[in-house]
């Protein structure tokens, strides 16, 4: 119990810690947004052949003739009583957008991260056992091959083999069927919220939805974190432990288990984080191909459309999300490593 | 022979290495009794711990028996499956391994690691085996043995985890154990102790043992019967007072002389007929210092405290003269290595006053300290020759470095002649300058770091544990090679060591420490042969001397 107090403590102090992380994140897009080229002004105006007025009008009900600075404080203000601002391309909240596909790209990565996990793991253990084997080599030509072929690559393969040749998945359009009817939204993760709701037909829909996109994002990170498992199961069984424990013949599964791989694993936990993190910013690409409704392809939308509180509200986010995801790592991991509560 | 428990015949072991087959064991034979202790001793690559891998079929996937048998209980051991053999290990047949830290799973508590060993070999419920495991950990009596079963090993000492180690091994009464350097790393004290306690388990519950070491002394004190190795060949087995006393093939004979025991000289490491080519230097008294004059080192009431808890060094206060050399004694955690690296002001002191030649230098802050003149007169020789060599220099950028850095020479014929005649004094050949410390031997390497160490003309070496990564032989080599560059240059030592045998030798005095306090000091010899205090006797004690009777015979 007292290790679980520490690795409490442990995370809240690195909470803390990243905390001027996240205010220099929110700083930086703030002005990173005033300096890109474009006037959302002109934009955001009735036409094309707007006069200069209406154009200036828009830019004093936008905050934006006055000073940068201001700008910011007001920004800061905003941000920090919750107002993240409002979208000029959908007329919301920007909270709001984001709360709606949050869950969507929050499912489909953790699907995704899933697949990678229990596919990734498996391999770099193989690889490792039998180092330098015909499998050792499939394994590597495998990853190889993930790691080359681009998401959106691999989500058209796999939509033009499975849908359009096999006509095994359904359209590729977003997370339901449009005539679907959703369960009633308590969480926002489909798949959790059709099984509360007891509705296991629109929870196979909803699968067969997911599973595409989730794949193509897995095929990406099997690589890393195939690797990484391969080459710490390697350091693992050579320990001396792993000689321990077959000098006092332990069975072999217990040795490779209990022994090599629970040891091997600490590694693949933080790999783990970092691709779980890139993921949910990076599969914009995934989301654009299968029209997933997520965020990464709304803040593209919006940065193209110049909207800048969709594209701070975003990467706001994204910086909330690795700081949480890396403090997850660290409770994992002190959990899973009794050594690290000392150190 | 029927009785024998185990018997090797003609074994050979090969390795496939990139530069193509290694042979690290050719041709032995030997056998082993029901019950016997048995003393495998070697210097590092003879083969020895890959006997006794070959023996368990621990050994690495590089490694293949590939002439010879292994008969254990009148069975042939090399040729049945892994399957069955899994049910000799740790029922059969256990191993206790060198680094006692390194073998235990670092993320399972210990008693759990033992119980995976006995359920391994009978079918019980967790909580029985657990039991079972509790009972292991008073046998192999660690204290507070309740507490003790959820501890990981990064919890425990080091002599700690040596005896979960024996537990493991001890768990399903094994009829053969093989004790691979058990004790090495170890402190003195602890030594003794976990050897005492392995013995007397093994004699208790009948299990034959083999003991691998490089430690004559303490093959001796523990075996009947020694066995020595020499490049994957048995050259001579005896018990150890004939062994120690008449030593037949040249190699044991190298080996006794490079033994430090009591009552060794330097000169005596090695033997008469190898000493013959070296003609013995003459070296003049050395002078006495005018009177009035500093001494070379004065250390007045040193103190060092780190971030909480005890002092590590405390009210430390010490003198060394010209030409002096002086040894520090302690088990691991006495603060002798920290004292030793404050004082050639590599960390800084918390309290306490260092004076050089009555120059205080103890104000100058570690980290501007290479900038200090006195940088050149303070040099240090390191305990690992393998990591305090720069992997990207060769021997001469080694040895040159300081020239450059401190010495203000600049690359050209001077440099090089300098880190020549370096070389040559520490008997270096100028050949094996453009080498690499990867392509150096342990020897070569630590004569690296000596020549470093020397090239800027110091006045005073720091020796941290110089010798405690080679092999005896080579020790005796450094050793004496240490002695005469001492004489040559009138060079103060402060030699810090665990292995009293070799203080003793090296030291004309020396000074105990105890959890960062001196505890006794004084002239060596006097000393040893005669502590004054309980914790210098108890040191003194657990050094294992080879034969005391053979001692007297000596001299």
């Amino acid at each position: 119990m007292a290790a679980f107090g520490a690795t409490v403590i442990r995370a809240g102090r690195r909470f803390l810690s990243s905390l001027p992380a996240l205010f220099g994140v929110l700083v930086f897009t703030f002005l990173l947004m005033r300096v890109l080229p474009g006037d959302p002004a002109v934009f955001f105006a009735s036409g094309p052949n707007a006069g200069k007025e209406e154009i200036e009008v828009i830019r004093k009900q936008m905050g934006l003739n006055k000073p940068v600075p201001e700008q910011l404080m007001l920004y800061l203000y905003d941000v920090g009583s919750g107002n993240l601002g409002r979208s000029m391309m959908t007329g919301q909240l920007v909270t709001k957008d984001l709360r709606e596909r949050l869950p969507a790209s929050l499912e489909l990565t953790f699907t995704a991260l899933l697949i990678a996990l229990l596919s990734a793991v498996p391999l770099g253990v193989l690889a490792a056992l039998r180092q330098g084997s015909i499998i050792d080599h499939g394994v590597r030509f495998f990853c190889a091959l993930g790691v080359c072929v681009p998401t959106f690559v691999s989500g058209l393969l796999l939509i033009y083999v499975f849908y359009y040749l096999l006509g095994l998945a359904p359209d590729p359009t977003g997370r339901v069927d449009i005539f679907a009817s959703l369960p009633p939204r308590r969480t926002g993760f489909l798949l959790i919220d059709f099984l509360l709701a007891g509705d296991f037909d629109g929870w196979w829909a909803a699968f067969r939805q997911l599973i595409l996109p989730a794949l193509s994002m897995a095929l990406f990170v099997v690589a890393p974190l195939a690797r990484i498992t391969r080459a710490s199961m390697l350091v693992s069984l050579g320990s001396d432990f792993v000689r321990t424990a077959r000098s006092v013949g332990l069975p072999w599964w217990r040795v490779v288990v209990t022994y090599a791989l629970r040891n091997a694993i600490l590694p693949v936990i933080t790999i783990a984080g970092i691709v779980f993190s890139t993921m949910l910013g990076a599969n914009v690409l995934v989301e654009k191909v299968f029209s997933w409704p997520g965020v990464a392809s709304y803040a593209l939308d919006a940065l193209l459309s110049s909207d800048y509180a969709p594209v701070q509200g975003f990467v706001l986010l994204m910086a909330t999300v690795f700081v949480i995801v890396n403090l997850l790592v660290d409770i994992l991991y002190g959990i899973a490593d009794p050594r690290v509560t000392i150190g | 022979m029927t009785s024998s428990l185990l018997a090797l015949s003609d074994l050979h072991v090969t390795f496939s290495t990139r530069r193509g087959l290694v042979e690290a064991v050719r041709g032995v034979t030997l056998t082993l009794g029901e019950g016997e202790m048995l003393g495998l001793v070697g210097e590092s690559g003879s083969g020895k711990s890959v006997t006794g891998f070959a023996i368990t079929r621990l050994l690495d996937a590089a490694g293949r028996i590939t002439a010879g048998d292994i008969r254990f209980r009148g069975q042939d051991i090399t040729r049945i499956s892994a399957g069955d053999f899994r049910h000799l290990h740790g029922a059969a047949m256990a191993m206790i391994f060198q680094n006692p830290r390194a073998a235990l799973n670092p993320i399972r508590a210990v008693g759990d690691q033992i119980a995976d060993a006995i359920t391994a070999h009978k079918r019980m419920p967790r909580g029985e085996a657990r039991a079972q495991a509790l009972e292991l950990l008073r046998a192999v009596q660690i204290r507070d043995p309740e507490k003790r079963m959820a501890a990981y090993p990064h919890e425990l000492s080091g002599g700690m985890c040596q005896r979960v180690m024996i537990a493991m091994a001890i768990s399903c009464n094994p009829a053969l154990l093989i004790a691979d350097e058990p004790t090495t790393g170890l402190d003195v004290t602890t030594q003794k102790v976990v050897m005492d306690l392995l013995t007397g388990i093994a004699a208790e519950r009948g299990m034959a043992t083999i003991l691998i070491t490089h430690d004559l002394g303490l093959a001796a004190r523990y075996c009947r019967r020694v066995v020595v190795m020499e490049q994957g060949r048995l050259v001579e087995e005896a018990e150890p007072k004939t062994l120690f006393r008449a030593p037949q093939h040249r190699y044991t004979k190298r080996l006794v002389a490079a033994s430090p025991t009591a009552n060794s000289r330097i000169a005596d490491l090695v033997p008469e007929e190898e000493r013959g080519r070296r003609i013995a230097m003459q070296v003049a008294p050395r002078p006495r210092p005018a009177p009035g004059t500093p001494p070379l080192l004065e250390v007045q009431k040193l103190a060092k405290r780190f971030d909480q808890g005890a002092p590590a060094v405390a009210d430390f206060s010490m003198m060394i003269s010209a030409g002096e050399s002086v040894g520090l004694v302690g088990e691991s955690g006495s603060g002798k290595s920290t004292t030793s690296r404050i004082i050639c002001r590599l960390i800084d002191p918390s309290e306490g006053e260092i004076a050089f030649e009555g120059q205080s230098i103890g104000h100058i802050p570690a980290r501007d300290f290479h900038r200090s003149p006195f940088r050149r007169d303070i040099q240090i020789v390191f305990q690992d020759p393998n990591d305090s060599l720069n992997p990207r220099f060769t021997a001469f950028d080694c040895i040159a470095h300081p020239l450059l850095r401190l010495g203000g020479m600049r690359a050209g014929d001077a440099l090089r002649e300098r880190v020549e005649e370096c070389a040559q004094r520490v008997g270096l050949e100028i050949e094996l300058l453009t080498r690499f410390p990867h392509q150096l031997s342990g020897g070569q390497k630590a004569r690296v770091g000596i020549a470093r160490a020397i090239a800027c003309r110091p006045r005073l070496l720091v020796l941290d544990e110089p010798t405690a990564a080679l092999d005896v032989s080579v020790q005796a080599v450094v050793l004496q090679l240490l002695d005469r560059l001492r004489r040559e240059d009138n060079l103060a030592f402060l030699f810090v060591s665990h292995d009293l045998n070799v203080v003793r030798m090296m030291c004309d005095r020396t000074i105990v420490l105890q959890n960062g306090r001196i505890v006794e000091q004084g002239e060596s010899r006097a000393m040893f042969d005669n502590p004054k205090t309980a914790y210098t006797r108890e040191l003194v004690e657990a050094v294992p001397h080879i034969e005391p009777e053979l001692a007297e015979f000596a001299t």
